[in-house]
């Protein structure tokens, strides 16, 4: 028999029974599709997270004082905590190649108050640099200015959230505010950002890092952010500020950098895992709609018995009957499929004009992976309807009307 | 051309054996009309379908022209069956979705035979036996005489050696009947072998050669000459 003969007399099969063959299309279709979505959605959640760090900064390594590694032993007699990070450390490091940018974070807090107006708010020291760093942007105004960073100016900006409950309307740019003990003008005010690295930058005052040090009376960084000269740079920068300090805090290891890459990866593949296990679970109803095809096919056996009895006593070998109705199944499995991806990419599409924040695509590599799936389901589970078909013994199989 | 030799056949019914055929000699010669009658449970549909090869013995020795058929794989076998034999069933067995051309096609599909050809030995074969405007019916819209002329034209579309009718007139009424009978001992005149079970004695009458089969045993054959 001619393969083209095999296709045409299935496909005449498949239509011959029109109600049947839409089932089982329509359950291979939602199974392909789920499989598809699914995937889509945690693909999109990853890319979501991506985004969502890159919008922190781009090649960034934060500076932390202190060893990230515990080591056992007793503890120390005598005081051993780190040495601090200095305005002097971070200043160092804008010296090296590697490096595009340096801002040296102190962070505090203090009230803030304009006229009869008090808010206690995290007052965040830094340069000019941080703008640049944090992909800030300004509301009103300008952000602290570039300038010598030991030499500590009484200006100030603040938050779009600050503006608005202690100014209201009123623009605030020129106003002096109380910070703490000290009085700041305020020259500009940010624009609304959102939260990073789990601090609101609506509600925040950000001053030069020397001022903030006066504030707090310290002379300690909280961290240093440092933005490396491209991705290629990255390691190497890494390398250069571990170097950079310990020179600088003779011989000692104090400080912990992280990449922005290092908790990317993470995140990436805590998505990763989640995507693949929802693909799982799409994946198992879609052999769900395998078996429920392999029932439907079971009984379209038994509804061809005489069909098979007759195929048989013209001349049909066993084989022949096997390979018939495998065709079948391969046929609607693949038409199941087609279907299935129309039906996710109306999906995805529904998705994305719903959420359009949520950047949802489908990945290649899913799509393949569930055409795949499902003829392979499709076969393995047309196996055991098309060899009871090819068994059924052709007296028996005639003698039924 | 057909040999059957000391042919056992034993069905399991329960826990007890029912010989359906037991040493059953016989031999039809090329060009035989013969016409195999027995009551119902007889072992005359039993004789057919090993005849056919749709069906072995349990002991005996079947040759069909010349070669062992006990020997055949199922392939071997079914490639018998698609060139050297033509079923006429009872109940036509016609595919009910396909048109009468496409069933009567069937037979060449599994031959393999050249597409470019199928269509007008399907066309001569239908238009011979006056279906010439009943090719694009499917079954459901034939009468019983026309559904059984389809199935005859089917069986006989690769040009077999033996047609095997079991019953062929048992589902139609008389006059069709006679009109199906017709065309197979037409068929028969144009040097076909034919063999046809019936319970009809006016049927088994037309026949050059009778067989009885009683209790799975033939116990009266015109001939004579393998009478048991």
């Amino acid at each position: 028999m001619k393969t083209g003969d095999v296709l045409q007399f299935s496909v005449r099969a498949l239509s011959g029974y029109p109600t049947r063959t839409f089932l089982m299309i329509l359950a291979r279709a939602i199974g392909v599709a789920s499989v598809i979505l699914l995937t889509a959605l945690g693909e999109g959640a990853r890319r979501y997270v991506t985004n969502k760090f890159t919008s922190l900064g781009t090649y960034l390594l934060i500076v932390l004082p202190g060893r990230s590694e515990t080591t056992g032993g007793p503890p120390p007699l005598l005081g051993e905590t780190p040495r601090d990070l200095t305005l002097e450390d971070a200043l160092t490091l804008t010296r090296h190649s590697s490096i595009r940018r340096v801002a040296p974070i102190t962070v505090g807090s203090a009230p803030v108050s304009w006229k009869h107006r008090d808010r206690e708010v995290t007052v965040l020291g830094s340069t000019a640099a941080l703008f640049e760093i944090r992909h800030l942007s300004m509301a009103q105004g300008r952000f602290i200015p570039a300038g010598n960073p030991t030499r500590g100016l009484a200006v100030c900006v603040i938050g779009y959230k600050l503006k608005r409950e202690l100014f209201g309307n009123q623009s605030p740019l020129g106003q002096w505010v109380r910070i703490g003990e000290h009085r700041f003008r305020i020259i500009g005010v940010l624009a609304k950002k959102g939260q990073s690295l789990g601090l609101d930058m609506g509600d925040v005052v950000v001053v030069p890092v020397a001022s903030a040090q006066t504030l707090f009376n310290t002379s300690a960084l909280f961290r240093i952010l440092v933005q490396a000269n491209g991705r290629d740079a990255v390691p190497r920068a890494k390398e250069t500020i571990l170097t950079t300090i310990r020179e600088r805090h003779e011989g000692e290891d104090d400080v912990t950098v992280i990449t922005q890459d290092a908790l990317l990866s993470t995140f990436d593949r805590i998505l990763v895992t989640m995507t693949l296990s929802v693909a799982g679970i799409a994946a198992i109803s879609l052999s769900v709609a395998g078996i429920l095809i392999m029932n439907v096919m079971l009984i379209a056996v038994s509804q061809r018995t005489s069909e098979v009895g007759l195929l048989k006593a013209i001349g049909a070998p066993g084989t022949q009957i096997l390979r018939l109705f495998l065709a079948e199944s391969a046929i609607l499995s693949l038409i199941g499929a087609g279907f299935g991806v129309i039906l996710a990419f109306l999906g995805t599409w529904g998705l994305a004009r719903a959420f359009p924040g949520f950047p949802i695509t489908i990945p290649v590599w899913a799509l393949g992976a569930a055409v795949l799936v499902a003829l392979l389901t499709g076969l393995v589970f047309g196996v055991l309807p098309a060899r009871r078909a090819a068994k059924l013994d052709p007296v028996e199989a005639l003698s039924r009307r | 051309m057909i040999h059957l030799a000391g042919i056992e056949r034993t069905f399991l019914v329960g826990d007890e054996a029912v010989h359906a055929l037991s040493s059953v000699n016989f031999t039809v010669r090329q060009g035989e009309y013969v016409a195999i009658m027995g009551p119902s449970g007889s072992g005359k549909s039993t004789l057919l379908n090993i005849i056919g090869l749709l069906d072995r013995p349990n002991e005996g020795i079947y040759t069909l022209e010349n070669l062992d058929t006990t020997e055949l794989t199922d392939d071997q076998r079914a490639s018998v069956r698609r060139n050297k034999i033509g079923f006429v069933f009872q109940f036509f067995h016609l595919v009910p979705r396909l048109t009468a051309a496409e069933n009567v096609e069937l037979p060449m599909i599994l031959a393999d035979v050249d597409p470019a050809s199928r269509k007008s030995r399907v066309q001569a074969a239908l238009s011979s036996l006056g279906l010439s405007d009943r090719v694009k019916h499917r079954p459901d819209q034939l009468s019983g005489g026309q559904r059984q002329r389809v199935a005859i034209a089917r069986a006989t579309i690769m040009q077999p050696d033996v047609i095997l009718a079991d019953e062929p007139t048992g589902n139609l009424d008389r006059t069709s009947g006679v009109e199906v009978i017709r065309i197979l001992e037409d068929l028969h005149n144009k040097g076909m072998t034919l063999i046809m079970v019936t319970h009809d004695p006016d049927l088994s009458k037309r026949a050059a050669r009778r067989v009885q089969l009683q209790d799975g045993k033939i116990s009266t054959d015109t001939e004579g000459s393998m009478k048991k």
